[in-house]
């Protein structure tokens, strides 16, 4: 019995460390300039994915090709529109690392609601979390007993 | 705990009246959004069809009434109702008693004596989730169109309306509900998991009862309209949480209980196959979705949209051998190896059906983390819509001008990843769970962890495709 509680308990402990250990895994910032030309047609934003490092200064120039699009960036709350042929520019500081969706701002068509694309700035710590949690939670299922479970001998 | 303790909610659930009330609400809402759809602006985020069905509806069905309710929803869904009416003749209550509970109490005169339901069972071949399968796969072939096209949504949600007012006249009770509806289906399969149930309180109370009037229905109610018999009812699947049994049980028998998350997953009876399918559909369209619509790939949101051309045919294709055959054939597969590491006697097609019930949790998990996605970036529209409702530039409430704003944006990762972490840890649990109800512990874990580790590769691809 002690041994199963000393069990959960570093299994607990391992969550927790996991989930809130402010582990840090990003690259050395180096405040490059990173320009970008997005362009935003048929629902979707070419390049779809802009990886940046954290600290950067990033400029995002967009250039609409059909219809007036907008981009906002989750996380910054920042927003740029764009019309045919009247590029726009958005420029910030990649301050905040992990992953942020880039969504249309304006409504543009049938599938507005789905434009969509994504801002990676260094490491996605969340996900490396979300990954850790469940492997944690693969290896006490397997290992532990918990009520309602059959023991592992 | 019995919740029919608190007399308040006896009372609130007996009565027809609130039920009724938020069921009318419900379809004014309805006929709203297929009124909008149809004669309101074809701008899908202003049209309130569009944004009241496929972002406030389903937020609310999703985040809130199928996790805590079950079926909550089917107690108060408008669509059936204007069938039912016809059905039994009036609006509320059974009044005179019929034997069946539905159809045979049209007054003359009444709006109701012109029509006469048909009363007929529905095909012995055909109680079963297959059509519902069917019909959800249907929906969810044409879902990128459904979804934004304002006239689209209207005219499904109509189809929707006829259906279920043509079965009511053909068949007894509600079997639209019950073998049809798309929605029906998965809210079925996912109230498995909700901690409310209706039972009853004690079944020696009912083998005494000859009558039987939960199913037979009396002077205080209708027979159950879902067609299941309330004593037997071991499982949330198929009880649409209407309260009739409540009405017309006249031994008090009857009781709401709170209980554990998840505990018909824990019920060995009436495992079937189409269930079991039922919860790969659903674990496949939340993957399909989540990465053609919300994914950065324009072309497969264009292929999913361009109806009838080759795109969408490939898309078509893709989808059902994705859901139909690979998901489940790699599953089988797993189920498989667990059988063959564990040296289990069971069937594999026993332990494939029994341990696709661990994908229920898995599920749902899925469609919530799916569902945060858009749910919040696109509410501010909720406000937009309720004040111009068809997009004709009118301003009821003041907030026809509010414009676009994502809510809780930076929070939605994070909740995405606890509710993927939480339905994988809970679909794992119930794999071992169903594993050790015929297997000897050493052999359980053998037999569930192909399974578990199915899961968390479906898990960790979904996190891939929505946090990463």
């Amino acid at each position: 019995m002690k041994r199963i509680v000393v069990s959960w308990a570093v299994l607990g402990a391992a969550a927790l460390l996991v989930a809130f250990a402010p582990f840090n895994l990003q690259p050395v910032t180096s405040n490059v300039e990173r320009i970008f030309r997005v362009e935003a047609g048929d629902f979707a934003y070419s390049p779809a994915v802009l990886h940046v490092n954290p600290g950067d200064n990033v400029t995002i120039k967009l250039v609409a090709t059909d219809v007036v699009h907008g981009l906002y960036v989750d996380g910054y709350d920042l927003s740029v529109i764009a019309e045919p042929g009247q590029p726009a520019v958005l420029s910030f500081t990649a301050d905040r690392p992990g992953t942020f969706r880039l969504r249309c701002s304006v409504t543009c068509g049938a599938l507005h609601p789905f434009m969509t694309g994504k801002l990676k700035v260094g490491t996605n710590l969340l996900l490396w979390r979300g990954i850790g949690l469940a492997l944690l939670a693969f290896l006490g299922i397997l290992t532990l007993r918990s009520p309602g479970l059959p023991i592992v001998h | 705990m019995n919740l029919l303790r608190y007399p308040l909610i006896k009372t609130l659930l007996k009565n027809r009246w609130p039920q009724f009330t938020i069921m009318l609400v419900a379809l004014a809402g309805f006929l709203l959004a297929v009124l909008s759809g149809l004669f309101g602006t074809p701008v899908g985020s202003r049209n309130f069809g569009i944004v009241f069905v496929w972002i406030a509806w389903w937020a609310i069905l999703m985040l809130v009434a199928v996790p805590f309710l079950g079926r909550g929803w089917c107690s108060i869904c408008p669509i059936p109702a204007p069938g039912e009416w016809l059905q039994r003749g009036k609006l509320l209550g059974p009044g005179e008693f019929n034997h069946r509970g539905h159809g045979e109490n049209q007054k003359k005169g009444s709006v109701f004596s012109v029509v006469k339901p048909l009363n007929r069972r529905w095909p012995k071949r055909f109680r079963n989730i297959w059509l519902q399968n069917g019909t959800f796969l249907l929906v969810a072939l044409f879902s990128a169109v459904i979804l934004t096209q304002p006239r689209v949504t209207a005219i499904v949600l109509a189809a929707f309306l006829f259906a279920a007012v043509g079965i009511s006249l053909i068949f007894e009770r509600r079997a639209f509900c019950r073998y049809l509806c798309p929605v029906g289906g998965f809210i079925g399969l996912y109230s498995q998991l909700a901690p409310v149930e209706v039972r009853v309180v004690d079944t020696a109370v009912c083998a005494s009862h000859v009558e039987k009037t939960c199913y037979t229905g009396s002077v205080n109610g209708y027979g159950c309209p879902w067609d299941v018999f309330p004593p037997g009812m071991v499982k949330n699947t198929y009880c649409g949480t209407c309260m009739e049994c409540l009405r017309t049980c006249p031994h008090d028998n009857i009781a709401i209980n709170i209980r554990p998350f998840g505990a018909d997953l824990s019920v060995e009876r009436n495992r079937k196959l189409d269930e079991a399918y039922k919860a790969f559909i659903m674990l496949g369209a939340a993957a399909v979705y989540s990465t053609v619509l919300l994914g950065p790939w324009g072309a497969l949101k264009l292929a999913a949209y361009s109806v009838g051309g080759l795109p969408w045919l490939a898309y078509a294709a893709s989808f059902l051998t994705f859901i139909l055959l690979a998901l489940p054939g790699l599953f089988w597969l797993t189920v498989w190896a667990g059988k063959k590491i564990s040296g289990s006697a069971l069937p594999v097609k026993e332990s494939f059906v029994a341990q696709s019930y661990a994908l229920v949790p898995l599920g749902l998990a899925a469609w919530a983390a799916f569902s945060l996605s858009f749910v919040f970036a696109n509410f501010s529209y909720v406000l937009a819509a309720l004040s111009d409702p068809l997009g004709w530039g009118w301003d009821l409430i003041g907030t026809a001008g509010v414009t676009w704003t994502p809510w809780l944006a930076g929070l939605t990762p994070f909740l995405q990843v606890g509710v993927l972490v939480g339905g994988f840890i809970w679909a794992a649990v119930t794999s071992r769970k169903i594993a050790a109800e015929k297997a000897d512990s050493a052999q359980a874990v053998k037999l569930s962890t192909p399974v578990i580790v199915f899961c968390l590769a479906f898990t960790l691809t979904l996190m891939g495709l929505l946090v990463a």
